[in-house]
């Protein structure tokens, strides 16, 4: 049997990923057994190039991670998934936009007049910005253009798969790899992971009864070391999170924040999250629900942590 | 004029990009270096929930989110005006001694050995981790790799979650630890100093007893005489988590010291339109452009520059260490960029040295690990020194703990000009008109900045051990002439 073509790429993300790759560790000699790295800018000697040079669907598989920031990582998303047979958005940043989706609350000019101008320590008198072209004396320069709006691959290109995570487990990533080399893939469309289920699922906290009067933010109080985050007021994203993680961070006492994206059938996770939340509030007067939720600091920000560019909202209006 | 670009070469907060420029003659006329990437962390924090930073700003980097969140925690500290307990102090400089362990392996090994142990004249395809082990012994493959994994697991145990932790609060950590655990990572500690001790006697062996290479770090090509900057303890000594930021000139003499909330008194950022990327400066000194020098504001924060920055290691078998690098090359300080390899390895070995040390604490695995914040937010700021520079992470809120503002001078910016100057200087001192440019002189330049590792040029982009690198060589009309790649058929 032939062995697997495949191609990594990062896009707009932290480099992660690309960890979360390496993290199989001791598998990553079997999947060499198998399988062809023909496109890894990080890891390899490949240049954008040698990419443009092969035929349209020579790559068995392509492993895109980040999300869509500015005109490259546009162009990358592209020209891969003409080469590839099957397009997998790997973690949060290219399936949902993630941590740097976060940035579709501003725009590319209030962006470049915190990081340029107004920061205390940058000292720019002249206003000076980066350009997509520059002339310098020696001649002229050019870097990509940085977008106003964060975009996730699924919006840019036809995606086949998602690996969800920021960044995936070990034990998710190689679920999707061992698809991939058995060759037995579940239905297009797929979000690879070990559970279809929220997080509570897989978490020992013990749940009893969620009635909330009172949201607490993780400093406040220390929290009991067996119940449910939750039902002690913390916001625990478990309950509208898809599983496969391990619940790690409820049992590390700190609430799920949402790295795995929504549970099976959800579009929007923010969404998911606030209706679940109002259905546990213990109240029924408005005034005190107002009150309630009002504890709660940053609604959007929070609900929408790692999917503001995927959710329904996908970017404030900035006038 | 020709133009020779180098793209993408590896990433600091993105992709990089570095351009030559030749005269007709074929000299160097200038040299660019370029980031084509910004994500803006700067402005989005905005609107977010002071606590909820440690794990947002370790979204920068993956390859060391252990430095954002410690440094996120830290500026919690200080915004809500509460002091962790001694425990969590402890258990937060455990963690992160453990990560120092396995993010300098990881740059020595896969990065920065393959130059040495197999020569920068050796073919690509042999001079990389693989070709290393197979020069040096398998045995030693291992050590690296368990060294790693190892590492790792205290990361996860102390901290949640193997890569971005989420254990970081104001006023502590949310996790104990156990007996059990704490047993375990003290036997992960012991072996791990032995490994440190084996780095520098491979280094010793293979590099300082080779004249050809200790010549090389002597050489006035990596030679560049900018100021030093580190994070020091009350005794001046070297120490990743906490204390002053102190910086020497580039004749060894303290040029100031402070304190993490006096930061903005001390350092200025200079904007370029080529690149989206800013130029940390002295501030005092100013911005005078690419050039070093007692009257340059240029500074470097890397692991030789903690080193000249500091007045010794606080861990015994690191202090005869540093004692032997500064009798070797001459006295402090050392201005020579290829010495941050050795420097780097005595850092490895003080962050093994230190998590032992603070395994066998007594209180390590006291419950005691939190203190709750009473005080309204305003201001804080947090300071570590991040395996690639000094990282400032500063944050204004209101009453609410809701962040208005939020600054970051993140590690391999401080090393933005100093890495600039070194490419142009190794650029010009070896292309030179009538030089053949060959893959060994290409990997020259390149070992220029490679010290310096930028940015997630470490675990993950280095298999074979080698950037990708192509240059391309055009005459004034813009005609290709010549193209050179490596690795690539």
């Amino acid at each position: 049997m032939a062995k697997l073509k495949i191609a990594l790429y990062w896009a707009a993300s932290c480099g992660g990923c690309e960890i979360a790759t390496l993290a199989i560790h001791e598998k990553i000699l079997k999947l060499a057994e198998v399988a062809d790295i023909v496109f890894w800018p990080v890891g390899m000697d490949f240049k954008y190039a040698d990419v443009e040079k092969m035929p349209d669907k020579s790559v068995d598989v392509c492993l895109f991670n980040g999300a869509i920031r500015n005109e490259e990582n546009e162009h990358m998303a592209h020209l891969l998934r003409a080469k590839s047979k099957l397009m997998i958005a790997y973690g949060s940043c290219a399936y949902e936009g993630c941590i740097p989706g976060l940035a579709n609350f501003y725009n590319r000019q209030t962006i470049f007049d915190r990081v340029y101008v107004e920061t205390p320590s940058t000292d720019n008198p002249k206003r000076i910005y980066p350009k997509t072209k520059v002339k310098v004396p020696e001649g002229e320069l050019e870097i990509p253009e940085f977008y106003d709006t964060v975009k996730t691959l699924r919006q840019t290109v036809n995606v086949d798969y998602v690996v969800p995570g920021c960044p995936p487990e070990e034990k998710t990533t190689w679920l999707a790899l061992e698809a991939l080399i058995s060759g037995k893939l579940p239905p297009k469309g797929t979000v690879i992971s070990h559970s279809v289920k929220a997080v509570c699922d897989e978490c020992p906290r013990k749940k009893e009864e969620k009635k909330i009067k009172k949201f607490y933010r993780p400093y406040e109080k220390i929290p009991e070391p067996e119940k449910c985050l939750l039902e002690q007021g913390f916001l625990c994203y478990g309950i509208a999170t898809r599983g496969g993680c391990g619940a790690l961070c409820p049992q590390a006492n700190m609430p799920c924040t949402g790295c795995y994206g929504p549970v099976e059938g959800v579009i929007d996770q923010g969404a998911h999250f606030l209706s679940a939340l109002a259905s546990i509030i213990d109240s029924n007067d408005p005034e005190e629900i107002q009150k309630i939720i009002d504890d709660i600091p940053d609604p959007a920000g929070t609900f929408y942590r790692y999917s503001l560019p995927d959710s329904l909202l996908r970017r404030a209006i900035i006038k | 004029m020709k133009k020779i670009t180098i793209d993408p070469i590896t990433r600091l907060e993105g992709h990089g990009k570095i351009t030559i420029f030749l005269n007709d003659d074929g000299s160097v006329a200038n040299v660019y270096f370029q980031v084509p990437e910004l994500r803006g962390f700067e402005k989005f924090c905005e609107g977010r929930p002071a606590e909820d930073m440690p794990q947002i700003t370790q979204r920068i980097c993956g390859v060391c989110p252990e430095a954002h969140h410690m440094a996120a925690t830290k500026a919690l500290d200080d915004l809500f005006h509460v002091e962790p307990t001694s425990t969590a102090r402890k258990l937060r400089e455990l963690l992160y001694s453990a990560f120092y362990v396995t993010d300098h392996t990881t740059h020595f090994y896969i990065l920065a050995s393959p130059d040495f142990v197999m020569g920068p004249d050796a073919p690509p395809a042999e001079r990389n981790i693989l070709g290393v082990i197979a020069k040096v012994g398998l045995e030693l493959g291992g050590a690296v790799i368990n060294t790693r994994k190892q590492n790792h697991w205290i990361i996860q145990t102390v901290g949640g979650r193997p890569i971005n932790p989420c254990f970081g609060l104001p006023g502590g950590v949310s996790r104990a630890i156990t007996e059990e655990e704490r047993k375990q990572i003290e036997e992960i500690a012991k072996q791990s100093v032995e490994f440190g001790k084996l780095s520098l006697k491979l280094f010793d062996d293979v590099v300082l007893k080779n004249k050809a290479y200790l010549d090389m770090i002597l050489s006035e090509t990596f030679t560049q005489r900018s100021y030093n900057m580190g994070l020091v303890d009350e005794k001046n000594r070297v120490n990743f988590y906490d204390g002053k930021v102190r910086v020497v000139g580039p004749d060894g003499k303290e040029f100031c010291k402070y304190a993490p909330r006096e930061y903005l008194d001390h350092i200025a950022e200079h904007v370029e339109p080529w690149t989206y990327l800013k130029f940390p400066y002295l501030k005092k000194i100013g911005w005078k452009g690419f050039i070093d020098g007692k009257d340059s504001g240029v500074y470097r924060a890397t692991p030789l520059s903690r080193l000249n920055a500091a007045d010794g290691m606080a861990t015994p078998l690191a202090q005869a260490e540093y004692e032997k690098m500064y009798s070797t090359l001459g006295g402090k300080p050392v201005n020579y960029t290829l010495a941050t390899h050795w420097a780097r390895l005595i850092e490895l070995l003080y962050a093994a040295e230190r998590l032992l040390e603070l395994s066998r604490d007594p209180e390590i695995t006291s419950p005691n690990i939190r203190n709750i914040p009473t005080a309204k937010p305003d201001e804080g700021v947090g300071i570590v020194e991040a395996p690639r520079g000094t990282l400032t992470h500063h944050y204004i809120t209101d009453e609410r703990g809701v962040i208005k503002k939020c600054n970051l001078i993140v590690g391999t910016t401080n090393n933005y000009a100093p890495l600039f100057m070194s490419i142009k200087k190794a650029a010009e001192d070896f292309i030179k008109p009538g030089v053949k440019i060959t893959e060994g002189l290409l990997n020259r330049i390149e070992m220029a900045w490679r010290p310096y590792d930028p940015c997630a040029s470490c675990a993950t982009h280095a298999l074979p051990g080698q950037l990708p690198l192509e240059v391309t060589i055009y005459d004034a009309q813009g005609n290709e002439l010549k193209r050179l790649s490596r690795g690539i058929s």
